[in-house]
């Protein structure tokens, strides 16, 4: 194992985010705040509860999973489609490195990014409503499990994308969506049937509510299934990525 | 001559159909100076980028150091070090962090002494903490070298370093390549230009339409192919070349005021003597007289022209 490797990717990604400060942590901690202003207190006055649970305090992990899934994305992605397009990924390809150890490098790092810009929206939460979580380690495990699953996701994004408008697709064009409608500002109880149906198609959704569950025991689904669809979803992630490294997808002529 | 490099009979197919190499095999030396030349496109950086893993090829295979360039990666690779054609490098890294990132990647523990040196050896110390993107392309250049040299490689593949490098900096990655040896490096370079090949190569190998034409020591290949020629400036210009000078093949210049005598040097008899006592019996004024060996420039355009 190239431990030397990992740590220098590690590194390197960890430290693009440390220079980029504002725009890596700050942002999605002012947008946070922004969707507490707008949903919480303007909206949440005229909703009160949901589920039992206080509105404002009902969507932090709705908002949470929002910021996990499109940071995760959007940081693993850029992470690796960037030295493809400079060009400067021939060094990590020439290098006595396996496709495990770029992964653990680039993934890892946008996965502890993303941990890290979850905990400090948690933590602005705290200062809008009060939080209660009743299962700290089901919630630490969902937002661990979160992170590196659609850290995953982007990286085979990035691998895939070879122009930057493929990069923003799919951030833009499934998962804003998939977020939005997932149950993140609401109970997926709250829809007519139909929709309700429909909506179980979404994974987010299984998502969001086992996230909700950690913290307030709500659920639009059972806890089970939603830990369940979480893994299958790691679980196909990995195997894309490990076909992609057999067959040096877009990475070797 | 203990081989570094083994290649047999590589093919390279890019997935639009291009045949970049056909079935080339080549044995590098391990100390040696090998300068691969060859017109744009011919297959140079193809392959490179295949013995240092960017690349997969279609057919054959390469072992570096008696290993097997895919079964045993991880050997072969920490042993080699490239300096690509593009300067592909991050604009906002700094250098001297871009440098120990490269050894890093390349499995070797952090050495800031060694990196201290080598950057003071590339004259890029008062630059460690600038950013790439505010360094001259010359300097570029030498981060990139200094990226390859990062984590010691025994085996130094420089792809076109001279490229748009002034006169001055070309003589000092001259005067660096041969250091590099002389600690036991054995460095593989392509190159447009012939002199830099004349200049600092043991062998050279030729490619062209992905084949690799000829490999052979310099000095053999200059003797072989390089013939000389003796130029004869006249005081006064010609209309044309006197009989009496024929048997020697002559070829008068435009403007009449110069003779060009061809031989091959190895020859028994260059038959220069018996020419200038002609030239003298004829009455012609000699102004001067100079005789030049052919480069491998013209070797080199004589052999790829010769092909097609
Ligand atoms: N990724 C690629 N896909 C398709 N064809 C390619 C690719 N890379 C190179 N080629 C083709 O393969 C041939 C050899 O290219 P290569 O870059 O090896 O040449 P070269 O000898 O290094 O040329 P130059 O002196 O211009 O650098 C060229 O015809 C080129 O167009
Ligand atoms: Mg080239």
């Amino acid at each position: 194992m190239n431990v030397q490797a990992v740590k220098v990717i590690y590194k390197y990604e960890m430290l693009r985010a440390w220079e980029t400060l504002l725009q890596s942590f700050a942002s999605p901690v002012i947008s946070t705040a922004l969707y507490f202003v707008v949903f919480g207190s303007a909206i949440g006055e005229r909703i009160a509860q949901i589920d039992g649970v206080p509105y404002g305090s009902f969507i932090v992990p709705g908002l949470m999973m929002l910021a996990l899934l499109t940071q995760s994305i959007a940081n693993a992605s850029f992470g690796i489609f960037f030295p493809k397009f400079t060009g400067t990924i021939y060094e990590v390809m020439s290098a006595p490195v396996s496709f495990l150890e770029i992964l653990l490098g680039y993934v890892g790092a946008a996965a502890t990014k993303s941990l890290i810009i979850g905990l400090i929206i948690l933590a602005t939460a705290g200062f809008f409503v009060p939080l209660e979580i009743a299962h700290p380690v089901w919630m630490a495990a969902f937002l661990l499990l979160t992170c590196v699953s659609f850290s995953l996701f982007g990286f085979i994004i990035g691998l895939w994308a070879d122009d930057f408008e493929k990069l923003q697709l799919i951030p833009l064009l499934v998962i804003t969506p998939l977020v939005f409608l997932g149950g993140s500002f609401y109970s997926v109880n709250m829809l007519p049937p139909i929709w309700q149906t429909v909506t179980l198609f979404n994974p987010v959704v299984y998502l969001i509510s086992g996230f909700r569950w950690s913290f307030f025991e709500v659920s639009d689904v059972s806890v089970g299934v939603s830990l369940a669809m979480v893994l299958a979803f790691l679980v196909v992630c990995l195997l894309v990525v490990g076909w992609m490294f057999r067959t040096g997808y877009r990475l070797r002529q | 001559m203990k081989s570094i490099v083994s290649v047999t009979n590589l093919s390279k197919t890019y997935s639009d159909g291009h045949e970049a190499l056909k079935d080339v095999s080549l044995e590098i030396a391990d100390g040696e100076i090998l300068a691969l030349l060859g017109p744009n496109g011919a297959g140079k950086t193809t392959l490179i980028s295949i013995i240092c893993g960017i690349v997969n090829a279609s057919d054959g295979s390469v072992s570096v150091d008696g290993h097997d360039i895919i079964a045993d990666y991880r050997h072969t690779r920490s042993l080699i070090g490239l300096v690509p054609q593009e300067l592909t490098l991050g604009h906002f890294d700094k250098v001297w962090n871009t440098l120990c990132f490269s050894r890093g990647l390349f499995g070797k523990a952090p050495d800031p002494d060694y990196i201290e040196r080598l950057l003071r050896n590339l004259s890029l110390w008062s630059k460690k903490d600038t950013e790439i993107m505010a360094l001259s392309g010359g300097m570029k250049r030498r981060v990139l070298i200094g990226k390859a040299l990062a984590h010691e490689p025994k085996v130094l593949f420089l792809d076109e370093p001279t490229a748009g490098v002034d006169v001055e900096l070309r003589k000092d990655m001259w005067a660096l390549v041969r250091e590099l040896r002389e600690s036991g490096v054995t460095i593989i370079l392509t190159t447009h230009y012939i002199e830099e090949a004349e200049e600092i190569a043991d062998r050279v190998g030729i490619i062209d339409g992905g084949r690799l034409i000829l490999v052979e020591n310099k000095q053999e290949l200059m003797q072989k192919l390089g013939r000389k020629a003796m130029i004869i400036e006249l005081d006064e210009s010609l209309a044309e070349v006197p009989d009496t000078l024929a048997r020697w093949g002559l070829e008068l210049s435009g403007d009449g005021s110069q003779l060009t005598y061809t031989y091959d040097p190895r020859g028994v008899r260059t038959g220069i003597p018996d020419l200038l006592q002609a030239v003298g019996e004829a009455g012609l004024a000699v102004k001067d007289f100079k005789t030049t060996q052919s480069s491998l420039e013209e070797i080199f355009v004589s052999l790829v022209k010769g092909r097609s």
